[in-house]
């Protein structure tokens, strides 16, 4: 391997999380269990639960605040296992870094036992993609603290009432951007690339890869890969918010797959600079799987009730745009081409 | 030999002078006591501080984490989660620095991380000043942060380590904020004794959390959500903690002139020349410099005037400061800070001072003095007019409704 790719100072102790091959090799064990009061169909809850079980009980979460924070640990209740720390809505890239930080110094110190410490830091979209992100791509620049901070992206800020994030798609109707008689649509923002941004931003970060829960085998397994690398990592998972996104509670799992195969999530890994497309993202641009059209999941949301015809046509031209013009399909824009489409009036 | 003597030659034996400022007595302290994590984010003056760690790191002179963040507020998380893992953190800022990462300096203390701080104090910009100014700190005084005022690069030297060993104390646990003068103290160098390894080690324990530790043997959630149901008794045992803070304060001092032979008196605050005195000047921080030259050149005159430095200003001792002042016939207070549209239009000592008087039987009058904002020198002047008018109110037993302010153009 080329050395230069190679973490500067692998001092800390890296754990050993292989692969999990099938859903029943999965571990029994669960770190995240009951006593939270997330919503019925809550998908980010299903996230924290995959996410501990996939990294054991050698860990610490820290959880910046959003649904995680205030539905999972109300005072004398806590449905973590493993430790767990709040930190501010921005601060999950510090927290890992002050975390790890802490623990490393201590172990070459010889001041607590030297073994590995899964240091995992989540936050939601808000706190992530918006407030949190200068914290979360300072993070990615300290290589010597082994940690993965999770972006469980609801697409709102859905724990004070589902306000407008810069995760939010294009055209949702949430409490800060609601539909009226005058504007149809008042959220114009194009959703941000997390992913991509921050693995084309770190270019010695190890691991950054895009998630979703309804593949949880695949889910689990970028856990793991990203905890055993070495260096902070960093991984966005697509959640389907009931109460956000105004759907059946039933349809959660359905609606992360719809999102994967109508192409509005892609499904992608950066892992020591090589970009792999996975999973059912893989078979579209192989052929092995149509790409659906977005109005299949457009239409299940009350959030996108409101989209005329044009708009819907609008969101497609778009999302078709990620996978024939851009430089990397799917992942980085910067086309070459001219770009012609712009929003319905 | 007495033991007194013992400690003396001791003293002699085994402390090294060194020419440096204020920030870099902090940098030695946090290298003595073996601080292993530290934050970095540049806003003059504070930065100088972690520029001498910087040269401490890079010459394998100090064993830490040394991270230089991306912002004042990830500074302060960092070190706060830090602690949270039992490891001993520095950071700090100064002016608008420090109201950046003001959200973490928030929660700090209710998480009861023992997090020490430097502040170096400085005016909050706009108007775009470097200066020294106490608003920065006292922004966060009310939040159950520890405060305390240095005066010279011995004096941070010595205070750094007591804020460890206080801030750590098990009935304490509170964050602490040393506040050194921007320019005045941080930059100017003076000769320091530095004391050898074996003392401090003698003097500060190691950082033990305890079954506060966040870590995978000691599985516990740390700042769930509490609501109305528990905010009032988790603000409650702070308010305890902070009330622990003056007998352990008391208990750190004479544990440090035991091993160190050095700070003597009550360590809330350093009187000057009182012991007569007719009249006095509180104030905090290197304002002391020119009222200590000012009130010696007038007690050689045979003036009975005397100055109280106020050290510690949370925990701040009500009761023994309030008796010393009673005493007195009249008190001008200089605020180094403003706190527009309050009582008497006062900075924010003077009201400290009133309230910490309304207890006594004897209130003197008060006269407030406004001096030094953004680093304006309080020049020999400046501070004579102050004693002077000081003097008026003792005569007249009353003092001026309005503040003073000192030094401005009018």
């Amino acid at each position: 391997m080329d050395a230069k790719l190679q973490v500067p100072t692998l001092d800390s102790p890296l754990p050993v999380l292989e692969p999990i091959k099938g859903v029943k090799k999965a571990p029994l064990e669960e770190y995240f269990t009951s006593g939270h009061r997330t919503c019925q169909g809550c998908e980010s809850a299903l996230v924290m639960k995959l996410m501990v079980k996939a990294a054991g009980p050698r860990t610490v979460v820290l959880g910046s605040t959003g649904c995680m924070y205030v539905a999972n640990t109300t005072y004398y209740s806590t449905s973590w296992v493993v430790p767990w720390m709040h930190t501010q809505l921005g601060s999950s890239g510090s927290a890992a870094v002050g975390t790890a930080a802490g623990y490393r110094a201590l172990m070459r110190k010889g001041k607590i036992k030297r073994e590995p410490i899964n240091v995992i830091s989540f936050c939601g979209d808000g706190g992530g993609a918006d407030m949190g992100l200068s914290a979360i791509s300072g993070a990615l620049q300290h290589m010597d603290y082994n940690h993965l901070i999770l972006l469980y992206d609801n697409e709102s800020y859905a724990n004070t009432d589902i306000q407008a994030s810069g995760s939010t798609p294009y055209g949702a109707n949430t409490t800060f951007s609601p539909h009226g008689k005058a504007k149809r649509i008042l959220h114009k923002r194009w959703k941000k690339n997390m992913a991509a941004m921050l693995a084309a931003g770190h270019p010695e970060c190890r691991y950054v890869g895009t998630v979703c829960a309804s593949y949880a085998v695949d889910f689990m397994n970028r856990i793991r890969k990203a905890l055993s690398i070495g260096g902070p990592t960093f991984i966005h998972s697509l959640d389907p918010c009931p109460k956000g996104w105004d759907y059946d509670p039933m349809l959660s799992h359905e609606l992360g797959e719809l999102a994967v195969l109508a192409g509005i999530w892609p499904l992608f890994e950066v892992e020591q600079h090589q970009l792999r497309l996975y999973g059912k993202t893989r078979a579209i641009v192989e052929g092995r799987q149509k790409r659906l059209p977005v109005r299949d999941y457009l239409m299940k949301q009350g959030r996108f009730a409101h989209f005329t015809n044009d708009d819907i046509d609008y969101f497609q031209a778009k999302i078709d745009e990620m996978w024939t013009r851009w430089l990397i399909p799917g992942v980085l824009p910067f086309s070459t081409d001219v770009l012609n489409e712009r929003p319905p009036a | 030999m007495d033991p007194d003597s013992a400690t003396a030659v001791r003293v002699a034996a085994a402390e090294q002078e060194a020419l440096i400022s204020g920030s870099e007595a902090v940098a030695v302290a946090t290298r003595l006591a073996d601080v292993d994590v530290l934050t970095a984010y540049p806003i003059r003056p504070y930065d100088t501080l972690m520029q001498y760690v910087a040269k401490q790191i890079a010459n394998g002179e100090q064993d830490a984490e040394y991270i230089v963040a991306e912002s004042e507020h990830s500074q302060f998380e960092i070190a706060k989660h830090a602690e949270a893992v039992g490891a001993r953190a520095m950071c700090g800022s100064s002016g608008v620095g420090w109201c950046y990462a003001f959200e973490a300096i928030a929660v700090t203390p209710a998480l009861r991380l023992p997090l020490v701080a430097m502040v170096g104090n400085r005016a909050l910009d706009d108007p775009g000043a470097f200066g020294t100014e106490h608003n920065d700190a006292l922004a966060a005084r009310d939040l159950g942060w520890m405060h305390v005022w240095v005066d010279t690069a011995q004096e941070a030297l010595d205070t750094t380590l007591m804020a460890y060993r206080v801030a750590e104390d098990r009935r304490v646990f509170l964050p602490c904020a040393i506040s050194t003068d921007g320019a005045f103290l941080t930059h100017s160098q003076t000769l320091v004794k530095i004391p050898p390894q074996t003392w401090v080690d003698e003097f500060l324990p190691p950082y033990n959390r305890g079954d506060l530790r966040l870590h995978p043997d000691n599985p516990i959630t740390i700042a769930p959500q509490v609501n109305e149901d528990w905010l009032m008794e988790i603000r409650r045992q702070t308010d305890e903690a902070m009330r622990n803070a003056r007998g352990v304060i008391e208990e750190a001092y004479r544990d440090f002139r035991r091993i160190f032979g050095r700070g003597e008196g009550n360590p809330f605050f350093e009187e000057y020349r009182t012991e007569d005195a007719e009249v006095v000047l509180v104030g905090m921080g290197t304002l002391s410099m020119p009222v200590k030259v000012v009130i010696r050149k007038l007690r050689e005159q045979g003036e009975k005037v005397g100055f109280v430095r106020v050290r510690w200003f949370r925990p701040f001792d009500h009761e023994r400061l309030g008796a010393l002042l009673s005493r007195f016939r009249a008190i001008g207070v200089i605020d180094r800070d403003f706190s527009m549209g309050s009582p008497f239009n006062s900075g924010v000592l003077a009201n400290e001072i009133r309230a910490t008087l309304y207890a006594q039987d004897r209130r003197p009058p008060v006269v407030s003095f406004i001096a030094g904002l953004g680093g304006r020198e309080v020049t020999i002047p400046a501070v004579k007019e102050m004693i002077e008018q000081t003097r008026r109110a003792a005569a007249a037993g009353k003092a001026p409704a309005d503040t003073q302010w000192i030094g401005v153009r009018a």
